[in-house]
């Protein structure tokens, strides 16, 4: 992975890069050595426990690292810029919101309590695209109902706490657009939303994806809702890609341990009587140095060299890596747990009857 | 019926609840109708706002009812009460709350917030004897006897509910309501946290109220769900009937909302949004009813019919 040619199709390109953050005089080692290639058009979802690194990661597209947190090493090449060594806010005010926006869980804090919805995106229709006056009137109500706003003359002059979780998570959504950004992170954005909204949404962004030729990068802790999304799947653990590959192959032939574990612990491949799957043990501690492969200790499959050395990224496929020894050709053979299975004999029997 | 000859625990009678004030009130639920029977795990499912956690903390009578009857182990337990029914009514029921990160009292070190239950209703208990129960609660939900003396910050998510958990163990309660006890915690805990209630159950014959609003989980976890929308309960039936017969339209599109994990059918699924203006209610007025032995629906007559058919032609093309 490492070795990856940057090809015109690559808007982002992460490489080598590691994040620290100071706490208390002990220092806490957050991205260990993450390079990941994020294609232009496509959409991308990051999935991993909690701690696992995915917001550190996508926060230093956008320069938002917390005070006590820095890029130690490693680059971020973003249109012909090196993302990683920008210094100054200044720098950083060309990318953010303009090039590359964020989603964040709670919308509130992203939006203006004091400004009407119609205020908030025509601020940004101004300034990114120099639209005023009726242009922008109308252009806003083209963008809401873009979003999935209905009535979008009167939700305009309408503020954030007028309208609910969802609503205010598509008025995030209807900003980005309007701010023509290239790239859209998501960081969790359904988690606070019902079900029932959570699909919409995910169905919305889909959708403004194709639309708009956006990138998009969805990070969640729930590979069960990145199905529909999805092109490809990259899989973290401890700070660092542990798998990456297209929604299929994640799904369908995943590789590391550490995936099969996270679709295996899925209520949705859960049997009545029988107890779910969970993940024995707790994620490793990043103020400590992590020797071999960072999931070993809580690896059943795991080989004795997963506690000395760190495995490199083998190939399974172009699109399809894995950083994990048991694809060493010398690893014994061993097979992916039986409930996985399910995924392709039981995914669809849910609710096909309806 | 499958429930013949099965203990009733708990009735829920045309249950409402008011909130505001008399001349502005807001109707949180009404019409509420259920049964838990002993042993059983019952579901509440609904969207965010419909009432769910209203109707849980009314049964442990923090919520006053503004009418109905909410009937445990036979005795009138809502409204008015005996100081003696009161206490056991505390004891019996617990409640798991929502949010395992808000509903523990940040500055009481775990011994205490486990224990505290226990000291309103057993004041005069001597000190070894509590502490044995605490050490005895924790063990039962997987936690060290040691963890009794630290405080709810220095745990992580999924045993900060464990001790939620604890908590409400220690009680020796025989109904335990569950209110989103995972939706709070990462993908990798809940299993962990499910899989613990499940065992408690067969463990020490629990009954529970489970609510939440996902139902993938349900179907893993539920003997029988109600679903509820706006304050009232729309559809019940056996976990397996509902699954398998939607009937209800909001039903339909809980089910829909299920995220499925295998990308092939997630791209193709027809996502169904529920509108509340499909119902024709001018004049044929729904009414509460069981459509197929324990398998209720709120419905009008022309609905009804409907609903029959699609129950016939189901059954036509599984036999
Ligand atoms: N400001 C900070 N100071 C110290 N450590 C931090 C800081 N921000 C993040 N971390 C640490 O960096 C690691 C990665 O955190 P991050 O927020 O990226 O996780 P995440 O994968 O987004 O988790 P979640 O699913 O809970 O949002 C964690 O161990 C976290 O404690
Ligand atoms: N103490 C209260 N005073 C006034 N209104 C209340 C009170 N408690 C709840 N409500 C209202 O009653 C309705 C039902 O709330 P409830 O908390 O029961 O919903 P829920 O189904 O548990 O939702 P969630 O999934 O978000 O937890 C909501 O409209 C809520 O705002
Ligand atoms: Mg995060
Ligand atoms: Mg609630």
């Amino acid at each position: 992975m490492s070795e990856a040619v940057k090809t015109p199709d690559t808007i982002l390109q992460v490489q080598d890069l590691n994040v620290k953050f100071s706490l208390r005089g002990r220092v806490l080692h957050a991205i260990r050595g993450v390079t990941l290639d994020v294609q232009r058009g496509e959409s991308l979802a990051i999935v991993g426990e909690s701690g696992s690194g995915k917001t550190v990661l996508t926060k230093t597209f956008m320069g938002l690292l917390d005070q006590n947190g820095w890029v130690d090493s490693g680059s971020i090449h973003f249109e012909g810029e090196d993302l990683a060594a920008f210094k100054t806010e200044k720098d950083w005010l060309r990318i953010r919101g303009r090039k590359i926006a964020m989603v964040l869980q709670d919308p509130m804090t992203s939006l203006n309590p004091l400004k009407t919805i119609g205020g908030q995106i025509g601020e940004a229709l101004e300034l990114h695209q120099g639209l005023k006056g009726p242009a922008a009137d109308q252009r806003i109500q083209e963008i809401l109902l873009d979003v999935g706003i209905e009535e979008p003359a009167r939700r305009m002059k309408q503020y954030p706490h007028q309208f609910s979780g969802g609503m205010r998570q598509r008025v995030v959504i209807a900003i980005a657009i309007a701010c023509q950004s290239r790239i859209l992170i998501c960081d969790e954005p359904t988690t606070a939303l019902d079900v029932t909204i959570q699909a919409q949404i995910l169905q919305l962004i889909r959708d403004l994806i194709h639309k708009y030729e956006l990138t998009a990068i969805y990070i969640t802790h729930d590979l069960g809702v990145v199905a529909n999304i999805a092109d490809r799947i990259a899989v973290m653990y401890a700070g660092d890609i542990v798998e990456i590959g297209t929604c299929e192959e994640i799904f369908f032939d995943p590789r590391h341990p550490y995936t099969w574990a996270l679709l295996s612990s899925l209520p949705q491949l859960g049997r009545k009587g029988e107890a779910l799957y969970a993940i024995k043990g707790t994620p490793p501690n990043l103020f400590n140095e992590i020797k071999g492969d960072a999931f070993a200790p809580r690896n059943p499959y795991a080989l004795n060299i997963d506690f000395e050395q760190r495995p490199p990224y083998f190939d399974v496929s172009p699109t399809h890596k894995v950083r994990s020894w048991l694809l060493d050709p010398r690893a014994p053979k061993v097979e992916p747990p039986e409930s996985l299975k399910r995924i392709q004999a039981q995914g669809g029997s849910f609710y096909e009857h309806c | 019926m499958q429930h013949e000859g099965r203990e009733l625990l708990l009735q829920v009678k045309d249950l409402e609840v008011r909130f505001g004030t008399k001349r502005h009130p807001f109707i949180a639920v009404q019409h509420v109708n259920f049964d838990i029977y002993k042993g059983e795990t019952f579901g509440l499912v609904g969207e965010s706002g419909s009432g769910k956690t209203t109707i849980g903390r009314a049964i442990i009578r923090i919520n006053p009812t503004s009418a109905g009857d909410i009937i445990f182990k036979g005795e009138k337990i809502n409204g008015p009460i005996s100081k003696e029914l009161d206490r056991r009514v505390t004891q019996q029921i617990q409640m798991i709350f929502q949010d395992p990160m808000a509903s523990l009292n940040e500055r009481a070190k775990v011994d205490y917030i486990v224990s505290e239950g226990l000291i309103n209703v057993a004041k005069d208990m001597p000190r070894p004897q509590r502490e044995k129960s605490v050490a005895q609660a924790l063990a039962d939900v997987g936690l060290l006897p040691e963890f009794a003396s630290r405080f709810p910050h220095e745990f992580s998510g999924g045993q900060r509910q464990r001790i939620g958990i604890a908590r409400s163990l220690i009680m020796e309660p025989e109904f335990i309501i569950a209110d989103e006890p995972i939706s709070a915690l990462d993908v990798s805990i809940r299993a962990q946290v499910l899989n613990l209630l499940s065992h408690l159950q067969r463990k020490k014959g629990l009954t529970y109220l489970f609510i939440a609003h996902d139902l993938s989980v349900m179907r893993f976890i539920c003997d029988r769900i109600a679903v509820i929308h706006k304050g009232q309960i729309v559809e019940m039936s056996e976990t397996e009937k509902l699954f398998a017969n939607p009937l209800h339209p909001y039903t339909q599109a809980l089910l829909s909302a299920i995220p499925l994990p295998d990308p092939l059918l997630e791209r193709n699924k027809k996502l169904i949004i529920y509108d509340p203006a499909c119902h024709d209610y001018a004049v044929d007025k729904p009414r509460w009813q069981e459509i197929e032995p324990g398998h209720f629906v709120l419905a009008n007559e022309q609905e009804m019919e409907g609903h029959r058919e699609q129950l016939a032609t189901s059954c036509r093309i599984s036999s």
